[in-house]
């Protein structure tokens, strides 16, 4: 698995947003002023990096907006960039029919940030799998028992640095 | 002891262990039940977890495809094609006309044989055992014209980066239109057995019924969601690869009960062979695949693409740092979402109906787990 | 003494035979365990992918009724586990549970290469790399999935195996 690419020479995938996407670009660092978000665009969705703190606050907005009216979580997911963790949220609206990446950087030591399920009763196996594969604690959620790994499995399998097994019997 | 003739009872808790007779997968639940009736659910999956999302950040690009076919095992072709998709929409790669038309032929021929299999597991939940022979004499059908054009019953690794991996035979035009006759017949034989047979409909109507919003707040899709009456599917809402240009409805149901979710599964196979009948008169020639190379390298970035699979709407979460092998794949598979209503459906029911609702949601465990 | 020089079957020249004719003797495990073979119930146990090629097998295109192979939903009171799916570790637990509340005699038909050992998941760090870690094995049937024609092989297989036992006095009596 060595990644052998040079740094400096990497391209990157060109930002084609669409119409809603423009518009959401604009609309949402005026709707979101007081969490003051990094608002950018990635390939063809407008993604939001904010602070772990203030997630329930802004998928409130999110969600009772009218101008935004996200009440559709796609999907609820962590990636492993070494120095941080991120967890992301894509959120739908089922009747503005536009999608919105929301992201927040936790540390790797403690990951801990608030729980969403109080706003979309969806959010409840994602985080508890996710706490499962990469150790992120979410506080307020109702059950965080073990979703896909047996009671007492040892380690962060989702985490880069967890060893791949070489072909063991057992 | 009994006080003015009331015996004192107590919840017992029942097991439907991860071995049990309904041919979902390896699903444990637990209810408690007082009498008939379920007064409490705790759903226990992972007895299926492969850690597939962390093989894929070993493979190259053009391997994963083989991981992603063993994902949601029934519908093939539809999760090769989202991650075919993906990657293209990260690369910027065109993909030859002659082969989306092919790639929606072979999706939508895998979604009648979804939900024939659908049909069959479900006339067995609710206790009927002849649609399930008649589903598979048609599945075998299908199976067979896999066999001709990708070379596989099952697991067809035909979707490739770029296109498709071959051309379809010569007579495919021919054999398909005598396939989809011989389809539709069965397909009307079924619907006469069992879809208005009067035990069946005490069975499933208003049994395990769900409300539009609460849906929405679970992240259900697919049949399950239209069966609430929202009009959400993503062939519509965001057309991808060639569907603009087809002719096709999506049933839409009133009530969001057991027989709703049904009969929406068997009105989508009667759309999907006018959306194969119509590809195949508009379906041009030309080459089949972009030549890409075999180790890939796409630009950094990420992606999130959506299709509609037969159970749902499936997305993959795509982080490329561009190396060789992708450095996050996040599957979002649509029966993680639907089975995390499971409480919420089962509340007050009987135990016999906990077998049906749990047979209309049409559940995988291979894409529950991963 | 008439000398008999066909080449088929001959008279058995035993006292049986001149005093009962049309009348055959075998040992009785051999009866037995053709009884056994002809009258497999394999459990159904489907853990994935395999579980639906299987299902296939038993339906009425390549039938297994026809072998008297009925799919028997209890542990109890079946004589075959076909473990077709991938094997799991959080799964081995029941899979054990299951195999020791089987009666004997019973076989085991490890099916597809994850319940031969790993399959395609044979890095994943949640994988039994093959089910015979569990539980012994009798048959292995390759292929992922196998046919329905590659199943039914196996099962005929079986059932050698299940006569050649009983002529070598075998161990499954």
């Amino acid at each position: 698995m060595a990644e052998r690419h040079r740094q400096e020479e990497t391209p990157q995938a060109p930002v084609a947003l669409d119409d809603r996407g423009h518009a959401l670009e604009l609309l949402l660092p005026e709707v979101l002023a007081e969490f003051q978000p990094e608002v950018g665009a990635v390939v063809d969705l407008v993604v939001a990096i904010v602070k772990p703190q203030d997630v329930p606050a802004i998928c409130k907005l999110a969600k009772e907006d009218p101008r935004l009216s996200f009440d559709y979580l796609m999907c609820l997911c962590v990636v492993d960039y070494v120095e941080h963790l991120q967890v992301v949220y894509h959120l739908y609206s089922t009747t503005m029919k536009h999608m919105m990446v929301l992201k927040a950087n936790v540390s790797p030591e403690k990951p801990s940030l608030p729980s969403v399920t109080s706003m979309w009763a969806g959010a409840d196996w994602y985080e508890r799998e996710s706490h499962d594969l990469f150790g992120v604690a979410f506080e307020g959620h109702p059950n965080m028992a073990p979703l896909l790994l047996y009671e007492g499995f040892e380690g962060y399998p989702g985490r880069r640095d967890y060893e791949m097994p070489e072909y063991r019997e057992w | 002891m009994s006080t003015e003739g009331q015996l004192d009872t107590i919840q017992m808790m029942v097991n439907m262990g991860p071995q049990h007779p309904s041919t979902h997968g390896v699903f444990r639940m637990v209810l408690w039940v007082d009498g008939e009736r379920v007064v409490d659910l705790e759903p226990h999956i992972g007895y299926l977890h492969r850690g597939s999302e962390k093989l894929c950040e070993g493979e190259l690009y053009a391997q994963i495809v083989t991981l992603f076919d063993r994902l949601d095992y029934i519908s093939n072709l539809n999760n090769e094609m989202l991650f075919c998709r993906a990657v293209e929409k990260l690369m910027g790669l065109e993909v030859p006309e002659r082969a989306e038309y092919i790639r929606v032929i072979l999706c939508e021929l895998n979604r009648v044989a979804s939900h024939l299999l659908f049909f069959g597991t479900f006339g067995i939940d609710a206790g009927a055992m002849t649609p399930i022979m008649y589903a598979f004499r048609d599945r075998e059908k299908i199976q067979t014209m896999f066999e001709a054009v990708t070379g596989a019953r099952m697991m067809h690794n035909f979707i490739r980066i770029g296109g498709v991996k071959s051309d379809v035979p010569e007579d495919f035009g021919q054999r398909m239109r005598v396939l989809l006759r011989e389809i539709r017949q069965g397909i009307d034989e079924t619907d006469r057995l069992l879809s208005f047979s009067e035990i069946f409909l005490a069975r499933t109507k208003g049994i395990g019924v769900i409300d539009a919003e609460t849906a929405i707040t679970y992240g259900m899709s697919g049949p399950v969601l239209r069966a609430c009456g929202v009009p959400m599917d993503v062939r519509k809402d965001e057309p991808y690869s060639v569907y603009d240009r087809f002719d096709f409805g999506i049933p839409i149901g009133e009530k969001g009960d057991s027989w709703d979710r049904y009969y929406i599964r068997v009105e989508e196979m009667r759309q999907s062979m006018r959306i194969i009948e119509q590809a195949l008169e508009q379906i041009p020639d030309g080459p089949t695949i972009t030549p890409t190379r075999l180790v890939l390298r796409p630009p950094q970035g990420e992606v999130y693409v959506r299709g509609e699979n037969p159970r749902g709407e499936i997305g993959v979460y795509l982080v490329s740092n561009g190396a060789d092998r992708p450095y996050r794949v996040k599957v979002r598979p649509p029966s993680f979402c639907n089975l995390m209503a499971l409480k919420e459906l089962l509340k007050d029911t009987y135990v016999a109906d906990a077998v049906v609702i749990l047979g209309s949601l049409d559940i995988v465990l291979g894409e529950v787990d991963r | 003494m008439e000398l008999n020089v066909t080449n088929g079957n001959q008279e058995p020249r035993s006292m049986l035979n001149r005093a009962a004719p049309g009348v055959i003797t075998a040992r009785s495990e051999q009866l037995i365990a053709m009884a056994r073979k002809s009258s497999l119930w394999p459990m159904t146990f489907g853990l994935a992918c395999c579980a639906i090629e299987m299902m296939g097998t038993y339906m009425a295109h390549h039938d297994l009724d026809r072998f008297g192979i009925v799919t028997w939903p209890s542990p109890r009171q079946s004589d075959v586990m076909i473990v077709a799916g991938t094997v799991v570790k959080k799964m081995a637990e029941p899979i054990k549970i299951l195999y020791e509340q089987m009666p004997e005699p019973k076989w085991v038909i490890a099916m597809g290469s994850c319940a031969t050992n790993g399959g395609p998941y044979y890095k994943s760090y949640s994988v039994v790399m093959g089910v015979d870690h569990i539980i012994p094995v009798d048959v292995y049937v390759p292929g992922c999935p196998p046919r329905p024609e590659a199943l039914i092989d196996g099962i005929l297989k079986l059932q050698e195996k299940i006569m050649q036992d009983a002529r070598e006095r075998g161990r499954k009596a």
